[in-house]
């Protein structure tokens, strides 16, 4: 099915509520791989849900239907210089995928980037949604503006929902300034742990740092890189460099890197492309305290093959290991220990049909999560298991 | 005759009082327990004074099991629960009501963690929200919302409200500021929703509880993320002869991409209030004043206010004013932060938070002073103009019943206005009792149906916060 508007989304919903038959939403199909597989006889594509619905620079706010490209979002957003502050990760490396990803997709899954350490998530971003609950009613939540604490925050909750809770028919995201200018320093050969250390000083100080990356040796090059990107007015950047660079000292010498070289690192590091290769391998993504993050690497390196890499300060792990029985997901979670959360990224059909990909919740707060499910969509028929058992 | 209803009081519940306040004494030491009639009346209001309801009891307890034990004490008896934290509410969110107990927060007031490796700070809900800046400050961090009632609110309040302040324009309002929470659902029970990471798994839970009024359950700890501040910061203060200019230059300064710490607007019947009473230097001769802070090194600030000030200067600016010393700071701030005290002082108010497109600044301010007008009253407008959030208080008499439904007519109408242009009721303080019955003039019947059913996944029968945000008609699930 190809809705070209909100009321004919609300009539697939209603018809396959009637019918009792579940459906699964289809955006750009780039981040199909991300969640649990949705069995489904109806397959809602947003295709027919495009195009920018407002846009003022000034105001800094844009709105698009949920099938909008992100790339036309993105380019309409440049040539005003300004951005989507969040860096949406592409997915179509890890996942090999090809199409386009869509403004939709970035607002259910709650897709950041590197930059998330300083300028927020695409949940901080997203001030506006309407939708189509699971009862087949048309539903606002949020609006245009740059702040708003009206009434309950559906916006925040259908944001990282991964469609469970409605179809998402329109988004408004709060845009900001594109950075005129951008510098990235490298330390070399550090451990994780002095790498994160390095990290942490940074982020510590004034000087704004937007990324936070340590890559360790072997991944990206030979010897171990810790970068940290600085953006701003070109006077602002430079100054904040050099305060930087004496700031680092005593963690190694901090170099800046060429301007091509750093563009590149960022995407990949967005884009995690370090573990994207070889294919058949598993990939977690572990939200963590970032100090705690390169021992629950060395605990769970002792125990299994691993390679991975740290961006958000050290706070987000990127972490690639064999498939195995269940893509090693008891090991990891022992390692965290309930001090984080894991997400199983990419895994081959099975496991993702069988695993928890997203960290299993206590007792009350899942069911909690069972209770908001029903309460956008009673008979469960929305992408329904795309999260949790039945959720 | 107050003009927002509230519930009838459950006269079965009324009755039952002596019982459930010695349910209440088996659980909590004296101390923990107010229930003399004189004491509870300390308790009837908040910041929305004109509304007052004198509560069953009040609990203070000390810890999050003792809380705790209270909630599931009060679920089993069917006994409603208004939550307080430092009762600054602008809204009304912690007015009372006679069949319920208030739980205040007050006495869970400590720092429990800091941690700057990791940039975050662990905090019992009662602490204040300057208390959290205060214990990281000499070490030059801070926690970046900062609500004009910093000195006094509660982290509990702030994240009931979702409450923002003159910086948030760069560094975000209170949920862009919460990593995790400690809370006790009506029954009781005491749940941990994300932590001391980023993204909580599953739901996003902490997006849904902050900014929920005390509705969802009550916060009893937070982690919060602290920033390094900047290496200096400097306010500047523009006047110009009109509002409207004022406006426009606030749209000019973001549509040029600069997006300073904060942009705050003054009237000049706020500026000559303010003026008075903090001695900040304003000037007088002005129609509207603008407070613009930068931050960064000195030669970081000197770039960005030059491109201001040119921006100012193309939309007639008559003067420019920077702040030469850390006092001078102090005070051009101080002056801002009590406007709402030094407004008291001259009148009683009610004061708005409606949110507009920041493009239809000068249309709404003509708008509002039009309105207020056509009632026969004043209005003294202070607001934070970089996001577009506009606070005017309407200033009336609160012994004249018949002024104070002036007053408030006056604003019921402002905020239509706010959302007829594109905008919202509420931009920081919450909705409480003082906007829920204008709810369905922002959403569709269908819209809060939504949001009730969602309410109700955590407080079916609803005891929480009862009176508040949504209007009392047509309650989902039935009262």
């Amino acid at each position: 099915m190809i809705p070209v508007d909100e009321t004919e989304v609300a009539d697939v919903v209603a018809g396959a509520r009637a019918a009792r038959r579940p459906i699964a939403i289809v955006g750009g199909g780039t981040r199909a791989g991300l969640g649990r597989p949705v069995e489904a006889q109806i397959r809602l594509e947003t295709r027919g849900l495009t195009g920018i619905t407002l846009y003022e620079p000034s105001e800094l706010v844009i709105s698009a239907r949920a099938g909008t490209a992100l790339s036309e979002i993105e380019a309409v957003l440049a040539a005003k210089r300004q951005c989507l502050a969040f860096e949406p990760m592409d997915h179509r490396p890890l996942y090999g995928t090809r199409g386009e990803p869509t403004i939709g997709a970035v607002a259910a899954c709650n897709i950041s980037g590197p930059r998330r350490i300083q300028a927020g998530a695409a949940r901080d971003f997203l001030i506006g949604l309407r939708f189509v609950n699971g009862r087949g009613e048309i539903i606002k939540s949020g609006g245009r503006v740059m702040k708003n604490v009206t009434g309950l925050d559906l916006v925040r909750l259908q944001c990282g929902a991964h469609g469970t809770l409605g179809v998402l028919t329109e988004a408004s995201f709060k845009v900001l300034p594109a950075p005129k200018s951008s510098a990235t320093l490298a330390l070399h050969g550090l451990s994780d742990d002095a790498g994160v250390a390095a990290l942490s000083a940074a982020l510590g100080s004034p000087f704004h740092v937007s990324g936070a990356t340590h890559l360790p040796a072997g991944i990206g090059a030979d010897e171990a890189l810790t970068l940290l990107r600085l953006e701003g007015t070109e006077h602002s950047v430079r100054h904040r460099r050099d305060a930087l660079i004496d700031l680092l000292a005593p963690n190694g010498g901090a170099e800046e890197l060429p301007a091509e070289r750093a563009a590149a690192l960022w995407r990949a590091i967005r884009d995690a492309l370090f573990v994207a290769e070889p294919r058949e391998t598993a990939i977690w993504r572990l939200s963590v305290a970032p100090t705690s993050a390169p021992k629950i690497v060395a605990a769970l390196a002792d125990r299994i093959d691993i390679r991975h890499f740290y961006d958000w300060g050290g706070g987000l792990v990127w972490l690639a290991v064999a498939p195995g029985e269940d893509a090693q997901a008891g090991s990891i979670r022992a390692a965290i220990a309930g001090s984080g959360h894991a997400t199983l990224v990419r895994a081959p059909q099975a496991i993702r049909a069988e695993a928890d990909i997203f960290e299993p919740l206590s007792v009350p707060l899942m069911k909690l999560t069972a209770g908001i499910k029903t309460s956008f969509d009673p008979d469960r028929i929305i992408n329904p298991g795309r999260m949790y058992t039945g959720i | 005759m107050s003009a927002i209803p509230f519930p009838k009081p459950d006269p079965k519940i009324l009755a039952r009082r002596g019982e459930i306040v010695a349910g209440l004494a088996a659980l909590l030491p004296g101390e923990c327990l107010v229930t003399s009639e004189d004491e509870r009346r300390a308790f009837e209001t908040d910041a929305l004074t004109a509304y007052r309801r004198v509560p069953l009891a009040v609990v203070l307890p000390r810890s999050t099991q003792e809380l705790a034990s209270v909630m599931k004490f009060l679920h089993k008896e069917g006994v409603k629960v208004v939550a307080r934290g430092a009762g600054t509410s602008l809204a009304g969110g912690a007015i009372p009501q006679e069949d319920a107990v208030v739980i205040g927060v007050g006495k869970m007031n400590r720092i429990l963690d800091v941690d700057y490796p990791n940039r975050i700070i662990r905090v019992e809900a009662g602490v204040t929200n300057l208390a959290i800046t205060d214990a990281v400050a000499a070490d030059g961090f801070f926690y970046a919302p900062d609500p004009s009632s910093q000195l006094a609110c509660t982290i509990a309040g702030n994240i009931g409200m979702n409450s923002g302040g003159a910086h948030c324009l760069k560094y975000g309002v209170t949920v862009n500021n919460v990593l995790g929470l400690k809370m006790v659902l009506v029954d009781g029970t005491i749940v941990e929703i994300g932590g001391e990471f980023l993204d909580s798994p599953g739901l996003d839970l902490l997006g849904l509880v902050v900014g929920s009024e005390g509705q969802l359950g009550i916060v009893t700890e937070a982690t919060l993320r602290i920033l390094r501040a900047a290496e200096d910061a400097r306010p500047v203060l523009f006047g110009f002869p009109t509002s409207e200019q004022a406006g426009a230059c606030v749209a000019s300064i973001i549509a040029a991409g600069i997006i300073p710490v904060a942009i705050e607007f003054m009237d000049k019947p706020a500026i000559e209030i303010c003026e008075a009473f903090s001695r900040a230097g304003y000037p007088l001769d002005v129609g509207a004043l603008l407070i613009v802070e930068v931050e960064g090194s000195p030669a970081e600030i000197e770039e960005e206010l030059a491109r201001i000030v040119a921006i100012a200067k193309g939309h007639g600016v008559s003067t420019i004013r920077e702040s030469k010393s850390a006092m001078e700071t102090a005070a051009i701030w101080k002056g801002r932060k009590s406007a709402f005290g030094a407004t008291g002082r001259v009148a009683d108010y009610i004061c708005m938070d409606g949110v507009i497109p920041t493009g239809e600044l000068p249309n709404v301010l003509h708008r509002v002073s039009e309105i207020v007008a056509a009632h026969g009253l004043r209005v003294a407008n202070v607001f934070h103009a970089g996001d577009g959030n506009l606070h005017p208080l309407v200033l009336y008499d609160i012994n004249d019943p018949l002024e104070q439904a002036k007053a408030e007519a006056a604003g019921a109408e402002i905020l239509k206005l706010c959302v007829e242009v594109g905008g919202c009721l509420t931009g920081e303080h919450g909705v409480g009792i003082e906007k829920r019955d204008l709810m369905p003039v922002q959403f569709s019947p269908a819209d809060l149906a939504q949001q009730m059913r969602v309410r109700a996944v955590f407080d079916p029968a609803w005891l929480l916060n009862p009176a508040k945000v949504f209007p009392l008609e047509g309650r989902t699930p039935a009262q």
